[in-house]
């Protein structure tokens, strides 16, 4: 009985949830890519906590002896056109950047879940009457619509956090719809319907926990694309109004004079690109170790 | 057993097979060593995980990425398989070896037709034209009796039944002359009487072929149909090798005999007889006992057994078994246990003018077939069309019938999860034709329901106890902090006790997940529950212990059943009164002991005909059926069995419905037939007696 009395002491009470969670997280660190994904993501977000305590200089100080100047001991990766610290506004930067990708991703993915649990449990003309009016939004080139939403409501950090929930809202919508109709089928679910129990309760208890898998996945990936999205539109002068230091609209700023000092550019390209790498390869990384041995 | 008749075809010596996984390798096999003989079938038995498809999988090198061969001989007509490249083996393999699989889908393609596929062996194995291969595939699907193989020849597979496409399969296995067939489950995913006829080629053509078969299965009484020798597995080791009379007769292993008392055997009932199930469950691969894999869960354990690991050696001439007391087991008078529950029958005798628990009159269910071209009209599957049932209060009525009969639609409908289209539904009195949004509470939480599958009965985010606190919570007033006791007290009914209470799903096992699937349908105390197939997804030794759970609930709480199976063992051994289903049709009903004497409707000699015994001695009558289950878009006029009857009287069971003919206490036949005839009918099984 050697085995049972083993399983026996492994359940033992107050261990079984650090088990649990333990057992979730080792996931992470048996994938070599999410391993690096992850450091990339946990540097930038140390980066984005200790950026008093790293940034040399205040991101909007003017140096005006210093103006579009390449790498220098007081200033590590020059300055721009009006003489600010390149390398203490990139880290200012990770701030606005790592506060607003995933607070928009986090109000696509409520609406979205909300709108394909919706209609993949309920189906019929409720179904017919949602996913239309989400494919109408997909028809659009995103970009497009990220234009058109701003240019309307003007830019600023709430609205780009609303265009792209707008945006993102009928992929997730999509993604949930797809599962909802797989988990809806069940038979747990059918044991809902015969205890009685509302849609509502169907809906957030028996299938999205079970759906919540994929969905983090496709979450993580999204803060990627919402990070892309939100130096585009910097980028196009759509983002964080200025001064305030924001990755897209520092390679906008910079793109001017990129003959006389191309590392003005450089440096927060190569800060966004690190950051969504960072972000695709976890949740490659994840995916790929979830779904391996199944 | 005739040895040294034949050099063995294959001979396979202390195999051993390991995965790669998570936690570092894992044996999966051990210490396999079997032969098999020209024209000879292996039945390879065991539980679910014991290793068995493993084995095969080892033979044709199959095992995936993360498995590997880590000891032992394969040796295939004398050449050693194991360690040789693929290409060595292709060369020594060649095409000697053919593989039938569980699911025929899995091995055609469904974009070729039947033709293509089947030609196509033998154009790239034997270099035959392609006119001459077609003939001879012709000839082949005609061998494994195919209707009509040429034009079976140009479908696609989709076009086939699920008993054709096995056809199929084996045929195209045949098309090379195999030296050796290995055959995995090939008839787990079909009905009983389309099993039966593929059952019936299997033995057929291994006379005719003269081919060796290694048949794997879980169903002891396929293995007992098929082969010559058995093999048991457990726990990946073979711990019985011997002939099929001394396997089913005198098991010398405590786990083959543990096998043959948890399977209802037909004509078993619960008033007479009680199921016991091996106590304790299959150890891991990860976590073997030290001594004898079997020693946990042994009745007849003793302390050296857990010291080492005993060898499978020859404890009578021809029989081989892995026990360290064989000899002793074999003969010892084996003791019930004593916790033996009550007998459970008449503990709730229904007065005969008690009125019914649920009536169901004229019940129909149609679904609607969305048009396929427009303007073209809907068209309806009567997959319910015309049932009457009446069940009693503390009584189990037993729904049998093929898939596709409409069982589960039935039960689907009277638990309100599809609309009735007609007919009258009445539960406690109360009209239930209506879906279960608009039923009362009282209804709801009288009438619940237990699923087929324990992988989807749970919800896998939730713990167990959360999962029965719920409808606790919902259908009974009990204060917030009674809540937990209450839950345990279920689950100790389930024999599972308080330590299962923070467990997920996904760490029970699938005998355990379906008693927690049954303790939340009981939690609010129901008059009735539908069971759906509770038992078929489950291994034998299990599937005793959640049958008697059953039926201790059912002791205890009075519950009113209404139990689905096509395993008509089990019906029998459960059921009080048994309806038997064909077509949307109730064809037969009655008491369980009048369905299986006569007499029958056809369909139900039919139907008992082909049911597989674990008892290689069991005389039974061969009648199987033509043709395939009719589509319910267009069910056949008069008499719906009509078009496969073997008993068809003519013209006038085309045209007319038939009369329910009354046989008396309530055994009634839908049948054109004069009750006469039929009880002049010999009963279809005859078991031999015996002094056991």
């Amino acid at each position: 009985m050697t085995v049972a009395a083993d399983l026996e002491k492994s359940y033992d009470a107050g261990k079984r949830k650090w088990r649990r969670a333990w057992d979730s997280l080792s996931i992470i660190f048996r994938s070599r890519v999410a391993v690096v994904g992850l450091s990339i993501v946990i540097f930038w977000i140390l980066v984005a906590i200790l950026a008093p305590v790293l940034a040399p200089h205040s991101p909007f100080a003017q140096d005006s002896a210093a103006i579009n100047k390449p790498p220098t001991p007081t200033h590590p990766l020059g300055t721009d056109h009006l003489g600010r610290d390149i390398l203490s506004r990139l880290i200012y930067g990770s701030r606005t950047i790592l506060l607003l990708a995933p607070i928009s991703v986090l109000c696509s993915v409520a609406l979205g879940t909300l709108l394909g649990l919706i209609g993949g449990y309920y189906g019929g003309l409720i179904d017919e009457v949602v996913m239309r009016i989400l494919d109408a939004i997909m028809a659009f080139p995103t970009i497009l619509l990220y234009l058109i939403i701003i240019s309307a409501i003007g830019p600023s950090a709430f609205n780009v956090v609303l265009a792209i929930t707008f945006v993102g809202a009928p992929g997730i919508a999509r993604l949930v719809r797809s599962l909802t109709l797989d988990i809806r089928v069940r038979d747990y679910v059918a044991a809902a319907k015969l205890r009685g129990d509302s849609g509502w309760r169907i809906m957030f208890v028996e299938i999205l926990p079970n759906a919540r898998g994929p969905l983090i996945i496709d979450a993580m990936l999204r803060v990627g694309y919402a990070i892309f999205a939100i130096g585009t539109l910097g980028f196009l002068g759509l983002g964080l109004p200025p001064p305030t230091p924001d990755w897209g609209g520092m390679i906008n700023e910079a793109r001017k004079y990129i003959w006389t000092n191309p590392l003005g550019v450089l440096w927060p390209a190569i800060a966004i690109s690190s950051l969504v790498v960072g972000l695709n390869l976890f949740a490659d990384g994840l995916r790929e170790e979830t779904t391996r041995y199944q | 057993m005739q040895q040294a008749r034949r050099a063995p075809i294959l001979k396979v010596q202390d195999l051993a097979i390991a995965y790669e996984t998570r936690k570092g390798d894992v044996q999966a096999v051990r210490n396999v060593s079997f032969e098999i003989r020209r024209g000879e079938t292996l039945g390879l038995v065991g539980e679910s995980g014991c290793g068995k498809s493993t084995v095969a999988f080892g033979i044709v090198n199959f095992l995936g990425r993360n498995g590997r061969i880590t000891n032992g001989r394969i040796l295939f007509q004398g050449q050693d398989l194991v360690g040789r490249s693929e290409e060595d083996l292709r060369r020594l393999r060649g095409d000697r070896i053919a593989m039938v699989y569980q699911d025929p889908m899995q091995a055609l393609n469904p974009s070729l037709r039947i033709g293509e596929q089947l030609a196509e062996v033998l154009v790239v194995h034997r270099g035959m034209n392609r006119k001459e291969a077609e003939e001879r595939c012709i000839q082949m699907l005609h061998r494994v009796y195919m209707p009509d193989p040429a034009s079976v020849m140009r479908r696609y597979p989709h076009q086939l039944s699920g008993g054709q496409q096995q056809r199929v399969v084996i045929a195209m296995a045949l098309l090379n002359d195999p030296a050796l067939l290995i055959m995995d489950e090939p008839t787990t995913a079909l009905d009983v009487t389309v099993e039966a006829a593929v059952l019936d080629l299997v033995e057929e053509l291994q006379k005719d072929f003269d081919t060796a078969i290694l048949y794997i299965s879980h169903n002891l009484g396929v293995i007992a149909r098929v082969s010559d020798t058995v093999g048991v597995m457990y726990a990946g080791e073979l711990v019985e090798w011997a002939s099929v009379e001394d396997v089913f007769l005198r098991p010398h292993h405590p786990y083959t005999q543990g096998l043959m008392r948890c399977v209802p055997r037909l004509g078993m009932d619960k008033a007479s007889s009680y199921l016991y199930p091996i106590k304790g469950r299959v150890p891991p691969p990860d976590n073997l006992p030290p001594g004898c894999v079997f020693e946990p869960r042994c009745p007849y354990a003793r302390p050296d057994c857990s010291l080492s690991r005993p060898d499978l050696r020859e404890v009578a001439p021809g029989h081989w078994a892995r026990c360290l007391f064989a000899e002793e087991v074999a003969r010892l008078a084996w003791a019930p246990p004593e916790e033996v529950p009550v007998r459970m029958a008449a503990a709730h005798p229904a007065a005969a003018d008690e009125k019914p628990l649920l009536r169901v009159r004229d019940a129909r269910t149609y679904y609607e077939v969305p048009s396929r071209r427009l303007g073209e009209r809907k068209q309806l599957v009567k997959a319910v069309d015309g049932v009457s049932l009446e069940v009693k209060r503390g009584q189990t009525l037993g729904i049998v019938g093929e898939s596709g009969c409409g069982k589960t639609t039935l039960v689907k409908t009277i638990v309100g999860m599809e609309k009735a289209t007609g007919g009258e539904f009445e539960f406690m009195g109360v009209d239930i034709s209506v879906p279960v949004s608009k039923r009362s509470m009282e209804i709801i939480r009288n009438l619940q329901m237990v699923f087929q599958n324990p992988d989807s009965t749970l919800n896998p985010s939730f713990s167990v106890g959360q999962q029965i606190a719920w409808p606790l919570r919902r259908f009974r007033n009990i204060p917030r902090k009674d809540v937990r006791r209450e839950v345990v007290r279920l689950l100790e009914m389930m024999k599972l006790g308080e330590r299962y209470y923070d467990r997920l799903p996904r760490q029970l096992s699938g005998g355990e997940k379906q008693r927690v699937g049954i303790a939340r349908a009981i939690a609010g105390l129901p008059a009735m529950v539908l069971c759906d197939e509770p038992v078929s997804a489950l291994d034998v030794s299990v599937q005793a212990a959640v049958l008697n759970l059953l039926l201790e609930i059912q002791a205890e709480l009075g519950t009113t059943m209404v139990f689905i199976a096509h395993d008509l063992s089990v019906v029998r051994f459960f059921c009080d009164y048994i309806a038997v289903m064909y077509l949307g049709h109730v064809v037969e009903s009655g008491p369980a002991e009048a369905i299986y004497a006569p007499p029958y409707h056809p369909y139900t000699e039919a139907l008992l005909s082909a049911v597989p015994f674990p008892d290689p001695t069991v005389e039974q009558k061969s009648i199987r059926l033509s043709g395939s289950v009719p589509s319910a878009l267009n069910p056949p006029s008069g008499c719906r069995f009509h078009t496969r009857c073997p008993r068809k009287l003519g013209e006038i069971c085309e045209r007319e419905t038939p009369p329910w003919q009354d046989a008396g206490n309530g055994h009634r036949i839908f049948c054109h037939i004069p009750l006469e005839e039929l009880r002049k009918v010999e009963a279809v099984v005859v078991v031999p007696k015996r002094n056991q």
